[in-house]
């Protein structure tokens, strides 16, 4: 009996019958190790980025919009890790401060669509009745409309800049945080300690402040985390088409934009870096926010829903 | 005088739970309400602590009727519809003490809720001292949270929750169906201590005849009440 290798339903593929009556394997639950592994690269890989937008433009004393034309796009090399782009900027030095730009667009957009999705949320699930109603035939004809079209709509309201793009991806992305909310709000409403705070007199407000919002917090926190990488691809998406950032300014977008000219030239540096920055800290950020998740609910499936 | 006349209530309005049922607690009167489990005793408790709203009838407190329900308001708004000084008059206790407390606050805060809610908190921390002694609650519990209490000892902090406005009327709805015998007797204990105090009246819903009836001064069985 000693030491017999564990063998849990968890470690045995889950075979799914399709309709065709082909079995369909599905993918392994990932092992303990596999997820640890997961858990601490996406925290170094998002402590470096924090790390290095926050620490470098204040003490690395280098010029990064600085035009060097006699240096136009030089492949990697040790002055130039990434290379550099067509008019001899340094690309290293430009991705992280596009990084810099993308990771404040981001935070700052998914903080205010979850705190506008929360509050709405709240709302129609404590007020009912036909507040609820409306609201919620609002949120549904908000979403039926692409977010980025209607992103489109709202940038194209004002001078390009970082503002815009914050105000145009957190007013574009509050909508289903405002239905998580409004679902929970709605079970914890039927609880018996709500009767008891309303017996004991509680108004409408305190009920909702005191009782139904802290439980929803860990919900909306982890909506919030999720929504970072989001709001990053949609700041990049905006200003790849032009319509985010000026395109003097590095954002990973705008990177991308200027790169493409010089792609099929065979310059592909100028492409697959700025690319690269987008996608490992998105990632990383939402393996670490998976892990939250499967912290809060362990019976949930654990995979990347972004 | 606490009157429930003719309620019909429940969940469905085509088929209601509780049909046609009048029941009165006179000032100072222990009524004991026995019945088999489903039966809609639970329903009648939420709609006369007027945390349900009737679909016909009316609860009538001290010859004034609750406020509020003659609208045809949306079935949600109801909870809150009868005017604080209605609801506060009423301490329930309800059976299962886990559910009934919310799960973010200690008991201090549990027990002292209905204090910061009505805009008295300046006499809180007195006032959940003494009643926690009453209700044979331990200091050193005060400052945990529910989870880390047993079934009887949170069930004791919401029985002091209950008593903290000083309502004129208890509501025990199954108050002591999960807890043993000591416990059980230690709350009933408490209740009546302070309906000796207080002269309040209890209106105690639960399916164990020799408890009821060793305890109220009156016991009704649901089918006498649904039959007439």
């Amino acid at each position: 009996m000693a030491d017999a290798p564990p063998t849990s339903v968890a470690d045995t593929p889950v075979v799914w019958r399709s309709a065709a009556g082909r079995s369909v394997v599905g993918a392994r639950k990932p092992s303990r190790s596999t997820r640890a592994w997961r858990v601490w690269s996406s925290a170094a890989i998002v402590t470096a980025v924090v790390l290095a937008v926050l620490i470098v433009p204040p003490l690395v004393d280098l010029d990064e919009q600085a035009v060097h034309l006699a240096d136009k796009l030089l492949p990697p090399s040790l002055e130039h890790p990434f290379g550099t782009d067509d008019v001899g900027r340094d690309l290293l030095l430009r991705c992280v401060y596009g990084l810099r730009v993308s990771l404040l667009v981001g935070v700052v957009a998914a903080v205010v669509a979850t705190v506008i999705g929360t509050a709405v949320g709240a709302l129609a699930a404590a007020s009912g009745g036909w507040v609820d109603r409306v609201v919620m035939r609002l949120v549904d004809v908000f979403s039926s409309v692409p977010h980025l079209l209607l992103g489109i709509f709202i940038v194209a309201m004002f001078r390009p800049g970082v503002w815009p793009v914050v105000i145009s991806v957190a007013l574009t992305h509050w909508l289903s945080t405002a239905r998580i909310v409004r679902a929970e709000v709605l079970s914890l409403r039927s609880r018996p300690y709500i009767d008891a705070a309303i017996s004991g007199g509680a108004s409408r407000w305190r009920v909702t402040v005191r009782h139904l919002l802290p439980g929803v917090l860990p919900q909306a926190g982890l909506a919030a985390v999720l929504m970072v990488p989001h709001a990053i691809w949609h700041e990049s998406a905006l200003s790849f088409l032009g319509l985010g950032l000026p395109t003097h300014q590095a954002s990973l977008g705008t990177l991308v934009q200027s790169a493409r000219s010089s792609l099929l030239a065979g310059d592909w540096w100028p492409t697959l870096f700025p690319g690269l920055f987008i996608i490992v800290p998105t990632l990383a950020i939402a393996g670490l926010a998976g892990a939250w998740r499967d912290r809060i609910n362990p019976r949930r499936r654990s995979e990347l829903m972004l | 005088m606490l009157e429930l006349r003719s309620l019909t209530a429940g969940y469905d309005r085509r088929d209601p739970v509780v049909r046609d049922v009048s029941l009165t607690v006179a000032p100072g009167e222990s009524v004991g309400l026995l019945g088999p489990s489903g039966c809609g005793k639970s329903t009648l408790a939420r709609v006369a602590a007027l945390l349900h709203r009737p679909d016909r009838g009316r609860v009538v407190i001290d010859g004034e009727p609750a406020h509020g329900w003659r609208h045809r308001a949306p079935a949600h708004g109801w909870r809150h519809r009868a005017p604080r000084a209605q609801r506060t008059a009423f301490g329930v206790v309800f059976q299962q003490p886990r559910l009934s407390a919310d799960p973010r606050l200690t008991l201090t805060q549990l027990i002292s809720e209905p204090l910061r809610a009505t805009g008295r908190a300046a006499e809180a921390a007195e006032t959940v001292r003494e009643l926690a002694r009453t209700v044979g609650l331990g200091e050193d519990l005060l400052g945990r949270r529910p989870h880390e209490v047993s079934d009887g000892q949170l069930q004791r902090a919401c029985l002091a929750r209950a008593l903290v406005l000083r309502p004129r009327w208890l509501i025990c709805d199954e108050m002591t169906a999960m807890l043993d015998a000591s416990t059980t007797a230690a709350l009933v204990t408490a209740v009546e201590n302070y309906r000796a105090d207080s002269g309040a009246g209890l209106l105690a819903v639960g399916h164990d005849k020799v408890l009821l009836e060793r305890w109220c001064d009156r016991t009704v069985h649901w089918g006498e009440l649904t039959r007439v």
